[in-house]
């Protein structure tokens, strides 16, 4: 896609972008364009360096070579700037395992400054309000963990949403409400970049895939 | 990227290809070095030979010709520290993270033997290994203090975050120092104990010379290692990236060899 | 959003998650007050106790810190929430301060209870001209403990082979808590024939101190934990 001329500029722009955990480079040289409102869906094998190319869209990991900008911001100088409009759900959840669920969702929505109001219908929307809202964490299933960490997500209003994984754990409501949440994110205005296996039912609600490759990017 | 002082290039080239000259060493640091041996020479003339035997300390007293000047460069080398710590956050540039550590490495040494050779001196002179005075005991915190930023400085990760994380460990230790300082000075003044450390300016003037020659071979000493140690940690950093390379390229070449999606690429 | 308001939230959390928890009450008071009857039983005599009970307050003191901390960063590493900090973007002087506050109001608890031990354990009697000293001492010497302790905590947090930096890192730095806040007790306690004015000037390092490391490990924070 090499429209940017007549876009308005992209919400994520990797030029030869290499990432290196520890002295190996995860990432390549990536080379990519994400557009406002799109569902990009990453795929690519184990080991290829999709949760990296996540972790460096969210600001965690520096760059090492090449150039990477988000929302404008460049990476090599700005990563931190970056990261409270970015929300990324990564492998881990996020949360704290012996407090409730309602706790985690609003200390993660608070630390944004949300509303109660935010908060309770970020809740209600990934269906973890209720008696659930109740419960510890660490209690709770794999799929209502993964839930709950996306309601945490919903509750702070990120522009670009990074997600790994997502539909991992969920049954088939679950999985059908993330759907419904991302796609209503996206009509919202946010952009979202996401990573998984599960391509039929990722793949439907992308607008565009990608492919990632020994830590570099290519169409498929 | 690493910016080398010219005289490094020289020898980094020297390492990078030509056959005649390897190694971090040039003709500044020839010079440098014979001065260190010339200098040396003397000490040990002097230090065991000229000067005389101390009235109270007998031959003891030799030992401070090493222990004085080792003191003073385990501060020195602090202070280069603190201060090329202070100066990477400035100015980013990697060179003086590397100064940073050489010069923590050196301190560390040189601190290690002036403990040493300081509990020897004790046990001769006044009879006992340590005594729990305040420079003394604010000496050994600052050791440990420069043992655990070498620790930190050896945890991995990119060159940036080491130099980044190893500044503010430096600077953080710069705090540290003059509270130790003082609260030992505080809680010692609360015994009036003999000092440890030898106070006594009525030294014999072939001794205080011998004191000087001690003082001027260490630090030269002390230059001449921080020279190498620099340039070699350069030369550390140029592998690490030539090892990126080569991963890069490895990992590119996977790429190709991938026709579709789907396989297991390990 | 201010950086106190998020800094209270993320104590409140931190306090939370210990209350709901248990392991502060169930796992490291009780560690605490192990190690107060391990020292006499390393220390045998009656009289050496007695005189010595001030320093093995603020021994026992630096271990539990020690475990404080450890377990102040795990429940951020048990799924992944530190990270999920930074990448919200929280502030890192707020978590900085936050938790060093859930440290501090432990440690202070924590402290309470050993005096506590030291009375009933080693015999000691607290006058009532020293309780004024005592609670200050505690506050001052807390604020830089728990300074020290999260700085470095976050250095060494749930990285393998770096939870064992967190002893040689804190250890040196907090001698000098350790020299005054000694001096302070035995001179609230009148141990040795010392007299409280003697504990005031200590009290003034103490506050030094805690100043120094607040102001310093707030800057330092975000620098130390980023990746």
């Amino acid at each position: 896609m090499s429209s940017a001329a007549t876009d308005p500029a992209p919400v994520v722009e990797l030029d030869d972008a290499v990432a290196v955990l520890g002295s190996f480079p995860a990432l390549a040289g990536a080379t990519l364009r994400v557009q406002r409102r799109e569902i990009l869906l990453l795929q690519g094998p184990n080991g290829a360096g999709k949760t990296t190319l996540l972790r460096l869209c969210a600001g965690l990991l520096p760059v090492a070579r090449g150039r990477a900008a988000v929302l404008g911001w460049d990476l090599a100088h700005h990563r931190r700037e970056v990261r409270p409009h970015v929300g990324l759900l990564g492998h881990a959840n996020g949360l704290y395992l012996d407090l409730s669920v309602g706790d985690n969702v609003r200390f993660w929505g608070s630390t944004v400054g949300a509303s109660g109001a935010e908060i309770t219908e970020a809740m209600a929307l990934l269906a973890v309000d209720g008696r659930l809202g109740g419960l510890k964490v660490r209690s709770l299933s794999a799929g209502q963990k993964r839930r709950t960490a996306l309601a945490c997500l919903v509750a702070r209003r990120a522009q670009l949403w990074l997600l790994d994984e997502p539909h991992a754990g969920l049954d088939a409501a679950g999985r059908d409400e993330l759907d419904r949440t991302l796609r209503a994110a996206a009509a919202a205005g946010a952009t979202i970049v996401v990573a998984s296996h599960e391509l039929e039912r990722a793949g439907a609600l992308a607008t565009r895939t990608v492919e990632v490759v020994a830590g570099q990017v290519r169409e498929p | 990227m690493t910016t080398l002082h010219p005289a490094a290039s020289r020898a980094t080239d020297a390492v990078a290809g030509s056959p005649r000259r390897a190694g971090t060493g040039t003709t500044a640091t020839r010079i440098l070095g014979i001065a260190t041996i010339v200098s040396m020479c003397w000490l040990v003339a002097f230090g065991l030979g000229f000067s005389p035997a101390d009235r109270d300390q007998e031959e003891a007293v030799r030992l401070l010709y090493v222990h004085v000047p080792t003191i003073w460069l385990a501060y020195l080398a602090f202070v280069v520290t603190a201060v090329s710590s202070a100066m990477y956050l400035w100015r980013r540039s990697l060179g003086w993270d590397r100064l940073a550590g050489a010069s923590a490495e050196l301190g560390v040494v040189f601190m290690a033997v002036t403990l040493v050779v300081g509990a020897l001196w004790g046990r001769l002179t006044w009879g006992v290994f340590w005594q729990w005075d305040a420079r003394l005991t604010t000496t050994a915190l600052l050791f440990v203090t420069y043992i655990g930023y070498l620790a930190v400085r050896n945890l991995g990760g990119s060159h940036a975050q080491r130099a980044t994380r190893s500044a503010v460990l430096g600077l953080l230790a710069v705090l540290e120092i003059p509270l130790v300082h003082f609260s030992v000075q505080l809680w010692r003044s609360l015994h009036q104990g003999r000092t440890f450390e030898p106070n006594d300016t009525n030294m014999d003037g072939l001794m205080l010379f011998s004191l000087f020659v001690g003082v001027i071979a260490f630090t030269l000493l002390y230059t001449w290692l921080i020279i190498h140690r620099t340039r070699a940690m350069a030369m550390e950093d140029m592998i690490d990236d030539r090892g990126l390379d080569d991963a890069l390229a490895a990992r590119r070449a996977e790429a190709a060899a991938v026709p579709g999606a789907d396989e297991e690429a390990h | 959003m201010g950086v106190t308001r998020i800094a209270w939230l993320v104590a409140r959390k931190d306090l939370r998650v210990e209350w709901a928890s248990k392991v502060f009450t169930n796992q490291v008071l009780p560690f605490a007050a192990v190690t107060m009857v391990i020292f006499a039983f390393a220390l045998d005599a009656d009289v050496v106790l007695e005189r010595v009970a001030p320093g093995l307050v603020w021994l026992a003191t630096l271990f539990s810190l020690l475990v404080l901390v450890q377990r102040s960063f795990a429940i951020e590493n048990e799924d992944g929430a530190l990270d999920a900090t930074r990448v919200a973007g929280v502030d890192p002087r707020a978590i900085f301060a936050g938790k060093a506050l859930a440290l501090a109001v432990e440690l202070v608890i924590l402290e309470a209870m050993l005096l506590l031990a030291a009375v009933v354990l080693y015999g000691q009697d607290v006058p009532i001209e020293g309780v004024p000293l005592l609670a200050v001492t505690s506050i001052t010497a807390t604020c830089g403990l728990a300074a020290v302790g999260t700085l470095y905590g976050g250095l060494a947090a749930g990285f393998t082979g770096r939870e064992t930096l967190l002893p040689l890192l804190t250890l040196p730095a907090v001698a000098p808590v350790l020299i005054g806040a000694t001096r302070a007790v035995e001179a609230a306690l009148g141990t040795a024939g010392a007299v409280v004015s003697d504990g005031w000037p200590w009290v003034g390092l103490l506050t030094v101190f805690a100043v120094a490391f607040g102001v310093g490990g707030a800057l330092a924070f975000g620098p130390l934990i980023d990746e």
